[in-house]
């Protein structure tokens, strides 16, 4: 697995960028926070496209930028494959001729990234013969993802590629991306300041405030933190779980997920039996029962769930935020009222009932 | 009307000068545009106006310091004569150095746009794909600035054709050296030639016209829009 030690600061007007985080760079690392945060700065200075006077950084055991010695790798021997918000294709090339650019220019004996593959991979046979401008926004930006995969990088750095994207595009690009790191094994460092990219892509977060690491972990963790109100909207994520698709029930439009040994209900997905399944929960969507769980119930889905945290939701005064463990951390929202009837207490064991939720 | 004896050297000299200037001017002008377009130094105003001063300043008054500069007592033209035995006023040379600072803002401004249109984002863009910076320079940057360059091109060639203070200043009027178009028009219509001056003339009007809508033309076609 590789890892990645960045400590970069510096002073703009208006504006202090402080950042240190040491990441494991498994899969997916989404960097996320609101626009401002310093999220694209940190990924220009990784990529050494910004170079902040003092400033560290180590990928695995290469130092690529380190001022106290004055060594700074310049961009193009990182081996770092970049993709922009906007797809920055080369307007006096052909398709092929983009997608081959960083390719002719990588170490033959460093590839192992297959042209084919690729292009299979993001469906860019029906575009090579085309002019880049005669390309929709979601090809542009398809075909700028392969363009930067095929320099067979040792990193791939995604700058909110999906935010000059509309909703329905997004959807059509987004499962191309959730592939990429299944079939190809590139670590991927992937900025976004929306929820829904980050939610069925990321295994671990770096959070960004105001130029400063506000937590950084693994994606279940940082999302069921009670302590980061107002960074992340904590009553929409509950819990993400990795779940396995053990059968179809199709005259309920019903799919039975394996949770940890325990069987889920979600709407019918079209993945077949076997196949990993990221479930969310929202935390509005769970209630929480003492006691023995009531034999009938509608609600499909109950886990047994150990308390951990209580807090007064800091969005709603009538709301109570219950912090629990199935396993996993799971967020519960729960009214004021309940609260007190129940006597939750942290230690306490209960049985959450919730309605899940496939992610994308 | 006869076709009268002329002495066509001084077009074969003007076209000469005006490709070697164009290509000197490239050269030159290239590093200034690129480095006018990207530098966030806080001299970027003052060469901008330097390179933009032959444009108001009157051609005697830049032939006139260029003449002392390039003169077997001046700054340049002593070094040179001390390194190759004859200065450098009067002498083709003389000529094409002058027609380089004098056409040189219409090379420079033109690559200048062009660049800034261009714009750093491609430029990142082939570096994380492992351009070297001058690789990028090569076959990202100057292809999509391809009209840049078409612009600055004509503009420096036409600049220097049709260029007379200047010359008359640095080159004199020296027959087979340093005595180009515009010069000899002169020469002809003071001694009352008027059909050579009208051939000349004629010639010079028309090939800039033939130029000047090949290159529109040229330009129309063209894929690349940067915008």
């Amino acid at each position: 697995m590789n890892r990645l030690d960045a400590r970069f600061s510096i002073d703009y007007p208006g504006f202090r960028f402080d950042v240190a985080c040491a990441v494991p760079l498994e899969e997916t690392t989404a960097v996320f926070g609101s626009s401002g945060s310093g999220k694209t700065t940190l990924l220009r200075c990784i990529a050494g496209l910004t170079r902040v006077p003092s400033g560290f950084l180590q990928f695995d055991q290469a130092v690529w930028q380190d001022d106290a010695q004055g060594i700074f790798l310049p961009v193009e021997q990182r081996r770092v494959g970049m993709v922009f918000q906007e797809a920055r294709l080369f307007p006096h090339l052909t398709v092929t001729q983009n997608l081959k650019y960083g390719m002719k220019r990588s170490n033959p004996s460093l590839r192992r990234i297959d042209f084919a593959h690729v292009s299979e991979l993001l469906e860019l046979e029906s575009l090579f013969e085309r002019r880049v401008s005669h390309l929709s926004g979601g090809e542009q930006q398809r075909v700028a993802i392969g363009r930067a995969l095929l320099t067979s990088p040792q990193l791939l750095l995604m700058d909110e590629p999906l935010a000059s994207l509309d909703q329905q595009r997004k959807k059509e690009i987004l499962p191309f991306i959730q592939r990429l790191n299944r079939e190809l094994r590139i670590p991927v460092l992937y900025v976004s300041h929306d929820l829904q990219e980050i939610l069925p892509l990321a295994n671990h977060v770096v959070l960004l405030k105001e130029g400063k690491v506000a937590a950084t972990g693994p994606i279940q963790e940082v999302f069921s933190r009670l302590d980061l109100p107002g960074l992340v909207e904590s009553n929409m994520v509950g819990a993400i779980l990795e779940t396995r698709i053990v059968e179809h029930e199709p005259q309920f439009g019903l799919t039975r997920v394996e949770f940890l040994g325990q069987s889920l209900f979600l709407p019918q997905q079209a993945l077949p039996p076997g196949a990993p399944l990221r479930v969310q929960i929202l935390s509005r969507d769970v209630s929480l029962v003492v006691g023995d769980p009531p034999a009938t119930s509608s609600v499909l889905n109950t886990l047994e769930a150990t308390i951990v945290e209580v807090r007064k939701s800091p969005g709603d005064q009538y709301a109570v935020e219950v912090k629990l463990d199935v396993g996993c951390p799971l967020l519960a929202m729960i009214t004021r009222k309940s609260f007190y009837q129940l006597r939750l207490r942290p230690g306490q064991k209960v049985h959450a009932s919730f309605k899940a939720v496939a992610l994308s | 009307m006869n076709v009268p004896e002329m002495d066509w050297s001084p077009l074969w000299l003007t076209m000469q000068l005006a490709g070697v200037t164009v290509i000197v001017l490239l050269l030159v002008g290239t590093p200034i545009a690129w480095w006018l377009a990207f530098t966030r130094s806080r001299f970027r105003t003052l060469v901008e106006a330097v390179v933009a001063l032959p444009i108001v300043l009157p051609p005697t008054v830049l032939g006139f310091y260029l003449l002392t500069a390039l003169g077997p007592h001046g700054l340049i033209g002593g070094a040179w004569k001390d390194l190759t035995g004859s200065a450098l006023s009067f002498t083709f040379t003389g000529l094409v150095i002058a027609s380089t600072l004098y056409s040189l803002p219409f090379v420079v401004q033109p690559l200048h746009g062009a660049f800034e249109a261009v714009g750093k984002k491609p430029l990142e863009a082939a570096w994380s794909l492992g351009a070297s910076k001058l690789d990028a320079f090569f076959t990202v940057a100057s292809p999509m600035a391809v009209r840049g360059y078409l612009s600055a091109v004509v503009l420096g060639f036409a600049h220097t054709l049709g260029e007379f203070g200047v010359v008359l200043m640095v080159g004199g009027n020296i027959p087979g050296v340093t005595k180009v178009l515009s010069i000899a028009i002169y020469d002809h219509v003071e001694v009352l030639e008027y059909t050579q001056a009208h051939f000349l003339s004629a010639v010079l009007l028309i090939f800039s016209f033939l130029v000047l809508t090949i290159v529109y033309a040229v330009n129309r076609c063209l894929p690349i829009h940067v915008s």
